[in-house]
Formats: C-alpha cells, structure tokens, sequence
C-alpha cells in the first residue's frame, strides 16, 4: 500500500527551543537550517511522508513565521491533499496562553486528532535528527500490544555536553523500566529520540486524564509516573541519530556530515529528504577555486578555498579568501582575501573583504542573521 | 468554461532531434539534460512564466515518456493553474482518423481547439531547443505598437555564420521584406531564433489555407509541406502582410548538434557570455529531485566548473559541466567535458572533450576523448559522446568524434 490513511503523524516543531537561543531569535526548532539545504522539520516530516503517513499535523509554539513559509501547503513533501495532508496547528492554549508540555498542547489539538481516521498516532520533535522508517516500528507496536511504543537509540550521553536528553531503561522483556531526565552519567545509554507511537484511543485516555489534573509533561507525567501501570515498550533505531540541544553540537552536527557513511544513513537513495525547492543553480567554482572536503549546496559561487565546511544555498565565497572548519547559512557573502574558521555564519551574514574571524572549534564564533562585518 | 487568455503560448516540442544521435534514442530532444541541472525546456517554460504567460501548449510526438513525466502538471514552472497552465499535446485519432503531426504548422493546426478555448489575441510559438532568456511580453508589446500580423524574434549573427539561419530581410522600420532560409550569400545578419508572436486571427486564417493548400498539392501528387517557416511566414510575405523582426539582444544558442549543445554547456563557464543562471528576478525552473548538497572530497581538485546536486567528487574536474547524482572517483579525470546525472567516472578514467550521458559508468582507465592539440589532423578532432545508460569497460578508448550508443 503506497499510503497508509491508518496513521496520523504529529509533528512538535518547537520544542526545546530555548537550547539554541541564538538560531531560534527569529525562528523556531523546525525552521533551523541544517546540512546545506534543510530546514530541521524537513527529517521527521520526510521519515512520515517515506513511511507511508500521508496526514501530518505540525504543533507550533512561537516564532513560526519562517516554519509557515518554509512549509506553505505542504506541496514540497507531498502532503498538499485532499485527504489528508498537512496542517499547521496554532500553539494557543484552551486554558489561556500558550501551551506547557506535550501533553498541554496535544489538548488543545484534540479536535484535529479526533477528526482524523487514523488509529495510530507517530509523534516526533525536530530536534533529532535521523531517517528511520516507522513501519517496522508500526509493526512492533502491533504485534506487542504496547500502550505505547518509544524509539530510541544507543549513543553517549555526556552531561557536561548534552542536555535534555531523556535516557531509558528497559527489562529483560522490552518494558520501560527506567526513566532518567539529564542524568548526571556520561557512556553509552538509550537515548530516547523523542518519538514514539501510541493509539489514538490510548492518547485521548492519557491527553485527558492529564488535563484534568492539570499535567503538561509527556515525560514526568506518563514516562516516570505511569511506567509501572501501563505497557511501554522501546524500539532500537540502530542507524545514525544527532541532536540538536546547543549551538556547539549544532555546529558539529552539521560536521557530521562530512563523514560519507554517516551522511549514506541520513540520505538514503530510497528514502529522499525533502525540503521546499529554491530553484537555485548549480553550485559555480571558479579559476583559483580549492574545496576540499566540504559539503555545498545548489546556488553557492566558490572563487577561493574551502575547507571542513558546510556551505547552504546561495553562499558566495570571494577570490583569495580561505574558509576552514565553518557553516555558512544561505545567502552568506564572503568577500576577497578573508580567513574564517570554526564560524557559524546565521542567513544573509555579509562579510566584506581582507577580514579575519577565528572561533575554535569547542566555541564556534556565531554571527547572527544579516549580520554586517 | 475557459475564461479568456490574452497570450497563448505553443511551444514545438519537435522531432526526434537525429542530429544529438545517442543523446535522444529514448528522450525527446527538449528533455535532453543541460546546464548541470536542467532540461531544454525549462528555458521555453520558465521564459513564459516568468513573461507572466501562463497557458502553454507543447507539441510532442517522438519519445513522450520522459518528456511527459518531466513536465507533469507543470507545478515546477508555477503552470500548474486551474485554468490555462501547461498541456502536453500528443496527435490523436478522430472520426475522420488519426495523423501523425506532418510539420510545425500541422502540429499547430491540428490543436487549434486547444487554442481557441482561450479565446486568446496572440499567440506565441516557440522551440523547445533554444537556450536563452527573454521576456516574451515585450515582444509582443512591440508587435502591439506595430499593428503587426506576425512578430519574429532575430539575433544579429556574424556574416560568416549567417547561411547556416533562415534570414530576415527588413528595412530601416524593422518591418520584414523577405526571408531566405539558409542563404548561401546572406543579405542580412539577422536570424531568426524560432519565436514567433502571431495575432491569433490571422495565424487562424494562414493554417487553415496551407492545411487545404498542402492537402490539395498532396492529393495531385505534388510536393507539399506544413511548416511554418517555409510556408506560413512565406504566404504571410506573398500577401503582403505586416511582418516584423524583432531584435533580440542576449544570449541564444541553438542546440540542435553534439556540437552546440557542448558548446553551450561550455559558455556556462564562460565570464564573457551573458546568461545568468543565478539572477533571482529571471529563474530559471527545473524538476528537482531531492538530493542532498554535493560533496566535495579530500581529493578532489575542480576549477572552473558547475557541478549540481547529489554529486561526489573526489578527482579532477577542469572546465567541465557535471549534472546531479553524478560520482567522480579519486584519480579520475574530467576535463571540458559534460556528465550527465547519475553517471560514473571511477579511479583512473580520463574524459576530456566529451559529452557523457546520464546513467552511465565510465569504467577505470578507460580514455574518453582528448584535447583538439593532441590530434595531429584538426579535422579528425571533435567531441566524443557516451550515450545514456551505456558502460565502457576497463581500458577502452573512445576517440573524438566516435559517438558510444551501446556499452562497449
């Protein structure tokens, strides 16, 4: 079956917003450009779109201009239909407001869940990044009879560099046995990746419960509070996952992608990554052009040498200049005879010629958006 | 319920387009990659909506698939409209039976229904082979202040280049008084670049007759023919009609050979040529697939050159146009030469001075082509070509000129 009207996706596109203040200023999570040529939002709605998910509501909290323009009618993924399809939900709470926690702002969507056909529910933040089909997730959930299913994968957590990060434990049998918030441990654990599945008569039961006891958190209320009585099982993703939890591991994140076995996981040939189209030319290197080991996306003119680097759309890097270890957002205009390194350049960052911008690559220098040098 | 278009555009698809031989044995010659991450096409297209001419009729017959998919609904050029937008136009039977397009102007007459449900007062024809950048409504806002019947666009070409055009005679108020096609002694510099903007009453009236005309020659068992520059814009002359040129300053390439289409990849990287791909107020659209930004290895070396999404590069790349998907290995070289999407050159292939198709594998140390200084008679020099979906295996030489349709 090509589309599978049995699951509605849920997408939460600004949570954990306030990791990354300095890219999320004028955005939210989900509109963070990320590896050349997308926006965050673009892997979970891909992963839903590749797996079959043809309904997708997008959960927004603040800051969500960029988010709407990004995704218009949801065309670029395929989801501007007649059944189904995509739709952008407003962050206001029925108490007044805006919404707390998870479960808050699943309350105040209710009516578009109810509305929906679809007997499973897939949810999904945009802080984590990683291509996974859900269907074999689907299908575990299923057969388990879990209440609820959450996936997660094996990494480090280090508390000095992570944050937020939610780490499982599980029995002998695949029950949630445990449940740590930033646990102060640093090695090898179950990172949960903030997506799970679970029924739509399940999540009414929980949404509502939790609201009439005024609770708003997925994680303490359901995860920690309710893992004895309800069946909450995991499933491993065992292929390549980052997250985006500070401006560091931003930077780095998108230095992962160097790494071609690393970037094989993320892009798959069968399960394309979509993202709105710019219709951008071809990427132009010229006469004394030197890229070595960089990713660079449609759109970008390379008159001088680049290194270690990501460069998004439109990116123009002027002659005699060298840019090593770097992330440049689109529009970034680099001019003649300047050195950058370990820089994150945000959107339309213009720096003129015969300048020198050196951050380390523990501590990128950031430039915000539109930013003059 | 149509409701009315002022302009419509039909855009002649054309044949087979023998002349780029292995390049269109299955794709029509419009669909043919260019420019790292286009088609011909998108140029025609993306012209007309970008000249704010939203109602397009193409006109195909030979190899439809590709082209078919390619254009869709034509959301990628913004035409796909509820009403008017972008329509493939394949022949088709009727009661009276079924034909085959016989020539431009056949091809038009034949959908004139198309048109007619836009009622529209001019119409613009144009190829699907051409690569430039013009804005259609000014054409025929000139045609507008002339009173004109029919509007060719010309380029200025040089004298020595001019017998390879149909030319365009015209006096000092631009208004044509002859037109020779392929003139051996030239009278005039001005070519006609295959655009055409037609009061639609009045192109109406010249199809219709030469339809009857050529059926009546057809039926006595003389010859005939339904084209439109040798015989609609002839009997358009002969009646005396108001017939202009206008002049079109900008790049144009015709496409139509290996040749040009290499050459025209080649001005790509040219400073001194004007066509600006990257100019946000004139895009030019394409289908986009979905493929992550390229990636650019250790190894690499590329100077000069475009290369488009998808792609890895981990050799040599000098002057060369390379399209998406494509993989060039480490220790592979790729010289003046175009690669189309999804092919690899793996270790230790040289390709210079070639044209290699999409889908296809350049197999290590195998030599494709070679620079004009390395051939001791410069008349056995010319670019070598590699089809589509063709693998040349280990060690195998293609010299210049030699054109690969099947793997070797």
């Amino acid at each position: 079956m090509s589309v599978n009207y049995n699951v509605l996706g849920l997408i939460f596109a600004s949570m954990h917003d306030s990791y990354v203040s300095e890219l999320t200023k004028q955005r939210t999570m989900g509109s963070i450009p990320f590896g050349g040529r997308y926006r965050l939002i673009d892997f979970p709605l891909s992963n839903m779109v590749n797996s079959s998910v043809s309904e997708v509501g997008v959960i927004t909290k603040s800051n969500y201009g960029s988010l709407l323009d990004h995704l218009g009618s949801g065309r670029d993924w395929d989801l501007s239909r007649k059944k189904g399809g995509l739709h952008l939900l407003p962050p206001y709470s029925q108490t007044g407001g805006i919404y707390k926690g998870r479960l808050d702002a699943l309350n105040n969507v209710w009516s578009f869940v109810e509305h929906s056909n679809a007997k499973y529910v897939i949810m999904a933040n945009c802080d984590v990044i990683t291509t996974i089909d859900f269907n074999p997730v689907l299908k575990q959930h299923m057969s388990s009879e879990a209440d609820i299913t959450l996936i997660y994968s094996k990494g480090i957590h280090d508390s000095e560099k992570n944050r937020c990060s939610t780490i499982l434990e599980f029995d002998a049998d695949n029950r949630l046995k445990d449940v740590l918030v930033d646990p102060q441990i640093t090695g090898e654990c179950n990172i949960w990746l903030e997506m799970f599945i679970i029924s739509k008569d399940f999540l009414k039961k929980i949404v509502f419960d939790a609201a009439s006891r005024n609770q708003s958190s997925f994680t303490r209320t359901i995860l920690q509070g309710k893992k004895d009585e309800y069946n909450i099982m995991g499933y491993e993703h065992k292929e390549f996952f980052t997250r985006i939890d500070s401006v560091q591991n931003y930077y780095l994140a998108n230095q992962l992608l160097l790494d071609t076995e690393k970037r094989n996981a993320l892009f798959k040939k069968n399960m394309p990554v979509y993202t709105k189209i710019g219709d951008n030319g071809p990427v132009k290197y010229g006469l004394e052009s030197n890229v070595k080991n960089s990713l660079i996306a449609d759109g970008c003119i390379v008159e001088g040498t680049v290194e270690n680097s990501i460069l998004f759309r439109g990116v123009r890097v002027g002659k005699g200049t060298v840019i090593k270890n770097a992330v440049l957002l689109q529009g970034t205009k680099i001019g003649k005879n300047c050195s950058i390194s370990s820089v994150i350049t945000d959107k339309n960052v213009q720096i003129s010629d015969e300048k020198v911008l050196t951050g380390s690559e523990t501590y990128p220098l950031y430039i915000g958006k539109d930013g003059r040098i | 319920m149509y409701t009315k278009k002022r302009v419509v555009a039909m855009l002649l698809a054309g044949g087979q387009g023998s002349r780029l031989y292995a390049l269109t044995k299955n794709v029509a010659k419009p669909a043919v990659p260019y420019g790292g991450k286009y088609r011909l096409i998108d140029f025609p297209l993306s012209n007309c909506t970008n000249s704010g001419i939203d109602t397009v009729g193409v006109l195909t017959q030979y190899q439809p698939l590709v082209l078919n998919e390619y254009i869709g609904n034509g959301q990628p050029w913004d035409l796909d409209k509820m009403n008017g937008g972008v329509h493939v136009l394949p022949p088709y039977e009727t009661q009276a039976g079924a034909s085959w397009y016989e020539g431009t102007a056949n091809a038009i007459y034949q959908n004139m229904r198309f048109i007619e449900r836009y009622d529209p007062e001019y119409v613009v024809v144009l190829g699907g082979d051409h690569i430039y950048k013009m804005d259609y409504s000014k054409m025929v806002d000139f045609h507008i202040a002339n009173n004109a019947d029919c509007t060719i666009s010309v380029i200025d070409v040089p004298k020595s280049e001019a017998s390879r055009f149909g030319i365009m005679i015209c006096d000092d108020q631009n208004q044509v008084i002859d037109f020779v096609e392929k003139p051996k002694e030239p009278k005039s510099t001005l070519a006609s670049m295959g655009i055409y903007v037609f009061s639609w009453d009045k192109l109406k009236k010249y199809l219709i007759e030469n339809e009857e005309d050529a059926n009546a020659k057809r039926d006595r068992g003389e010859t005939w023919s339904k084209d439109f520059g040798k015989d609609i814009i002839t009997s358009m002359l002969r009646d005396k009609q108001r017939l202009f040129a206008y002049e079109f300053e900008g790049y144009w390439k015709d496409v139509g050979t290996l040749d040009s289409l290499w050459e025209a990849n080649m001005d790509l990287l040219s400073p001194s040529v004007p066509l600006d791909l990257y100019d946000p107020s004139w895009k030019i659209y394409s289908r986009n697939n979905n493929m992550p930004p390229q990636y650019v290895g250790d190894n690499a070396n590329i100077e000069n050159s475009m290369i488009s999404e998808g792609s890895e590069i981990d050799g040599t790349v000098d002057f060369s146009i390379l399209f998406s998907g494509v993989t060039i290995e480490e220790g592979a070289t790729v010289n003046y030469s175009i690669i189309m999407p999804g092919t690899v050159i793996k270790s230790g292939a040289v390709v210079e001075y070639a044209i290699v198709g999409s889908d296809s594998v350049i197999e290590s140390g195998a030599k494709i082509g070679t620079s004009p200084e390395n051939v001791e008679n410069r008349d056995d020099w010319g670019i070598a070509v590699v089809g589509h979906n063709v693998t040349i295996s280990e060690n195998k030489v293609v010299e210049p000129k030699q054109i690969i349709g099947e793997s070797i």
